[in-house]
């Protein structure tokens, strides 16, 4: 069985075809970097895991089953929208609260909530952290914080929307670092998505690359050509590899994370 | 000082203003959490058309009341985030008073009325109103209670919240509806205009100075109490408005919290 199976998947949004008959599989314990350029569907992609989203057409398959809503086994990082940044509260106070936080009544942990929220913070070595109001964290602590909080409750598939934007390259390299060794050491299906490969390159056993509502997957060294790109984009797209770091050039310059201003990154690829 | 509570009317005061600060108290922190206290304000003025008419049929202003800042409630929660927002609340607030000045226009015998509506008039509650304010605090504090950690996690992570199965849009309906009718209550104490000062001031307070939810929702419901005791035994002995009292004393309260924390830094 699949940790992810797409099977000849479709989505239209707003009239937008983002995903066009896509195929492929990921197998249980795979770390898998997902790319693609702005508007390419990453974002999407993880909704239809999440059952956020209806396909059109194809079938997806999630550990197994169709995607629901809910689903306990998916740990989820959104992308972060500082809804909680400016907030006083402690990064623990917030984990108690999101932990558990689909059933009903009052707000108060129970000593199983603590422990469980506890272990993951253990885990990912941000206990002290924890202690501090999020107002006051960096965004790489923020970053650590949150795969806590998706580690909680024991995932068998986490599900990491661009956590890389806006860290410096040393919290990008912890974080994938933290996230590769998890992933290995419990088994755990890792979906991550990012604006380019090269801080991934550390970590990943595949990449996912989406453009044109069309997907590939596989290792680094067979997706990241100028040939696959090229089929994959519909336009020549070349790959130089220069000590062990990888630079995508495409004629119209807009394929990897190089070229183009972050700030305008939330509203195009929440479309 | 004791002395105040061998009046009748004091005793219903202090009875419906301590009522009306649990439920403010405890909703006005989420409502600031969610940052939503624009929509709160809005729906105390709804409430002003909804009393003035209901007296003009003649049936009860409170129950017109309710009934109003409840369908602007679920009418503001359908608004949802789109764009204008500020723009459509503002103007509903707006005509709001509007209608409730032609309301007041027809029914000229109830002059005094519009004073009591707009700024409040706790010390002439009677004990039947005492009575309906403890029943529906109760309803409304158990609605609140029975949504509150889902209602937490939706309003801190709300993406997150979405995928975990959480219905995100049906809350933040129940929530609204919650609100009207905690504003509904909140404006027998201090009126239309001035609700504000009893729902956000205890609650932003509270927001400042401490870190832990439940903390937090404790020291909001215990300033809020505070603060009409207070405003209530100083409008006693200086005869000025108690709803005066009350705004000021959250002003200050708020004032005080900026200042602490500028203080620690």
């Amino acid at each position: 069985m699949s940790a992810i199976e797409f099977e000849n998947v479709s989505i239209t949004l707003g009239g937008r075809k983002i995903l066009s008959g896509v195929s492929f599989a990921i197998e249980q314990g795979r770390f898998v970097g997902l790319l693609g350029p702005n508007g390419a569907g990453k974002t999407t992609l993880l909704r239809a895991i999440l059952g956020l989203l209806k396909n059109d057409s194809g079938n997806i398959r999630i550990l197994g089953a169709a995607p629901g809503r809910g689903n306990a086994a998916i740990g989820y990082i959104p992308q972060w929208r500082h809804t909680a940044a400016q907030q006083n509260f402690t990064g623990y106070e917030l984990l108690l609260s999101a932990y558990a936080g689909n059933r009903w009544g009052l707000p108060i942990a129970s000593l199983e909530d603590r422990k469980a929220v506890e272990a993951s913070l253990e885990r990912v070595g941000a206990r002290e952290l924890a202690r501090r109001p999020l107002s006051e964290m960096s965004g790489g602590e923020r970053q650590r914080l949150f795969i806590a909080q998706a580690l909680t409750g024991k995932p068998e598939l986490l599900l990491f929307d661009e956590p890389l934007i806006s860290l410096d390259p040393a919290h990008q390299r912890s974080i994938v670092e933290l996230v590769r060794d998890i992933s290995r050491e419990q088994n755990i299906t890792v979906l991550f998505s990012a604006h380019e490969v090269n801080p991934l390159l550390r970590g990943i056993d595949e990449v996912l690359y989406l453009g044109h509502g069309k997907a590939a997957i596989g290792s680094v060294d067979e997706v990241v050509t100028g040939p696959v790109l090229s089929t994959l984009y519909d336009t020549p797209v070349q790959v130089f590899r220069i000590d062990g770091r990888i630079f995508v050039v495409a004629e119209n310059g807009e394929l990897d994370g190089h070229t183009h201003d972050h700030s305008d990154h939330t509203a195009s690829e929440s479309l | 000082m004791l002395a105040m509570f061998d009046y009748e009317f004091m005793r219903n005061a202090f009875a419906a203003a301590t009522i009306v600060a649990l439920v403010a108290g405890s909703i006005g922190y989420f409502l600031v959490l969610r940052g939503e206290t624009f929509a709160g304000h809005a729906l105390a003025h709804v409430g002003f058309p909804g009393a003035t008419g209901a007296v003009l049929i003649g049936i009860s202003p409170f129950v017109g009341l309710s009934a109003f800042t409840a369908i602007a409630g679920i009418g503001i929660s359908l608004i949802g985030e789109r764009g204008q927002r500020d723009v459509a609340i503002g103007l509903v607030l707006t005509l709001s008073l509007g209608l409730g000045l032609l309301f007041l226009h027809f029914y000229t015998a109830y002059a005094g009325m519009a004073s009591s509506l707009l700024f409040g008039n706790v010390l002439g509650i009677n004990r039947e109103t005492v009575w309906i304010l403890l029943g529906m605090a109760v309803v409304t504090i158990v609605a609140l209670g029975a949504i509150s950690r889902p209602l937490l996690f939706a309003s801190l992570q709300p993406e997150l919240a979405e995928a975990k199965g959480v219905p995100i849009k049906p809350l933040s309906t129940f929530f609204m509806i919650i609100v009207a009718l905690a504003t509904a209550q909140a404006i027998q104490i201090v009126g239309v205009l001035l609700v504000f000062a009893l729902m956000v001031a205890p609650a932003a307070t509270a927001l400042r100075l401490t870190r832990h939810f439940v903390a937090g929702i404790a020291l909001s419901i215990g300033l809020a109490v505070a603060i009409v005791w207070a405003s209530l035994t100083l409008a006693f002995f200086t005869d000025w408005p108690t709803s005066f009292w009350i705004t000021a004393l959250g002003g200050a309260a708020y004032g005080l919290s900026r200042l602490a924390e500028v203080i620690r830094r």
